[in-house]
C-alpha cells in the first residue's frame, strides 16, 4: 500500500531563511502523530507544504503517492492555525458552505459535536470568543471523513475540559487508514493519545519515534525531553 | 473518566499494570469479556494502538485470551490470578519496606506501627 503521506528531501526557504531543510519521512496509516518543535522550527511551513499552499524549494510532498492538488485537497482536512471563517456568518451557513465545498463532510456528525461543546447554531463568527472559534474551526474541520488530518494548534485558546473532549473526539473519530498530524506545544496534553512524534529543530526532523520508543529509551516523558532538547 | 497515568514511563506498561490490578481487585472476574480496543482506549484517554499493544503483553503472560470471533477475554486459570496477585502483593511489600527503611526505622518500629493499622 502506498503510504498516505511521504516527504522526500523536502527544503523550503523564504529568500535566505531556511525554514526547512532536507526532511524526509513516512507517515503510516492509522496513526495519530505529534508534530514538535519550538516557535519558529518550521512546523506551520511542513503542514502548509503537505496542503500545497507553499511548493517546495527542493524535494516532494506526496500524499497518497501523489503530489499536492485538487485529489490530496479532498484527502486532507487542514486546520490552519490562524482564523479563517467569515465572521459575518453564523454556524449552521459554515457548516452549509463546508458540506458545499467538501463532498465528505459529515453533517451529522458536525452538530453532533456542536451540541457536545454547547454551541449555539445561530451564533455569528463575530459574536465568538477566541476558544469557541477554535472549537467550531475544529469541528469543521473533523467532520470531513479525511485521510489525513493536518491540525496547526487546535487547542491553544480551548480550556481544559473542552480539550479533553476534543481529543477524545480526535480518537474517536480517526479510523486505521487515516492519519492525524497535530502540531502543538501542549505535549502533556496530547501525548498519551500519540502514536508517533516528528519533533523539529531548526527545519530539520530531530527525532521520529513513538512516544513510548521516547519513554523506555530516555526515561522521560515527550514532553521532559522536549524541554531538555529545547532548553533555552 | 481517564486512567491515572504517570509521565516517565511507557504507557503500555501503565496500562497492562492497571488492568492487571483490575484483574487482581475482582473487578474483572475470571472469564469475564474486556471492552472492544478501542472503547478501552478511549475510556483511558490513550491512543488505542497502545492499548493494542498492552492487550498483546496481557494475551502472551496467559492473563487474556482471545477468541477469534467473540472478542477478549480473562482467563478462567484462577492459579495464574492468585500468582499475579502474590507478585503484586510481594513488590507492595518490599516497596514499602525499603521507603519506611530509608527513613530509618527499625523492624520493631515498623511492625509496632503496622499494628495500629491492622485492628
Amino acid at each position: 500500500m502506498t503510504p498516505l503521506l511521504e516527504c522526500r528531501t523536502l527544503t523550503k526557504k523564504y529568500g535566505n531563511t531556511l525554514a526547512l531543510n532536507n526532511v524526509s519521512f513516512t507517515l503510516e496509516r492509522g496513526r495519530i502523530v505529534g508534530l514538535l518543535g519550538p516557535n519558529a522550527s518550521g512546523k506551520t511551513t511542513l503542514i502548509k507544504l503537505i496542503n500545497g499552499l507553499l511548493t517546495p524549494t527542493s524535494g516532494e510532498v506526496l500524499i497518497n503517492g501523489m503530489r499536492p492538488g485538487i485529489e490530496s485537497k479532498l484527502s486532507v482536512a487542514y486546520l490552519p492555525d490562524t482564523m479563517f471563517l467569515n465572521d459575518w456568518m453564523n454556524v449552521k451557513q459554515l457548516i452549509n458552505y463546508y458540506s458545499d465545498f467538501y463532498s465528505n463532510f459529515d453533517v451529522d456528525k458536525a452538530y453532533d459535536m456542536l451540541k457536545r461543546l454547547n454551541i449555539d447554531e445561530k451564533m455569528r463568527v463575530k459574536a465568538m470568543s477566541k476558544g469557541t472559534k477554535e472549537k467550531v474551526q475544529l469541528i469543521l474541520t473533523m467532520s470531513r471523513n479525511a485521510d489525513l488530518y493536518c491540525l496547526d494548534e487546535p487547542i491553544g485558546g480551548v480550556d481544559p475540559a473542552s480539550r479533553d473532549y476534543i481529543l477524545s473526539t480526535i480518537l474517536n473519530n480517526y479510523n486505521e487508514n487515516g492519519s492525524i498530524l497535530i502540531s502543538t506545544h501542549l505535549i502533556s496534553d496530547v501525548e498519551q493519545i500519540l502514536d508517533d512524534v516528528l519533533m523539529i529543530r531548526f527545519g530539520c526532523l530531530y527525532i521520529h519515534k513513538t512516544v513510548d520508543e521516547i519513554r523506555e529509551e530516555k526515561h522521560m516523558s515527550v514532553d521532559e525531553l522536549f524541554r531538555e532538547v529545547f532548553r533555552c | 473518566m481517564s486512567w491515572e497515568l504517570t509521565s516517565d514511563r511507557p504507557i503500555y506498561i501503565q496500562l497492562v499494570e492497571h488492568i492487571k490490578f483490575d484483574i487482581i481487585s475482582g473487578r474483572y472476574k475470571p472469564g469475564d469479556k474486556i471492552e472492544p480496543v478501542r472503547e478501552l482506549a478511549i475510556k483511558a484517554s490513550v491512543n488505542p494502538n497502545t492499548m493494542q499493544k498492552a492487550m498483546a503483553v496481557l494475551e502472551q503472560s496467559g492473563l487474556i485470551y482471545s477468541n477469534r470471533t467473540s472478542g477478549r477475554f480473562i482467563t478462567d486459570d484462577e492459579e495464574l490470578i492468585t500468582a499475579l496477585k502474590a507478585s503484586i502483593a510481594e513488590a507492595y511489600c518490599r516497596d514499602f519496606i525499603t521507603k519506611i527503611r530509608q527513613i530509618g526505622y527499625s523492624n520493631d518500629e515498623i511492625r509496632d506501627n503496622l499494628n495500629n493499622y491492622l485492628i
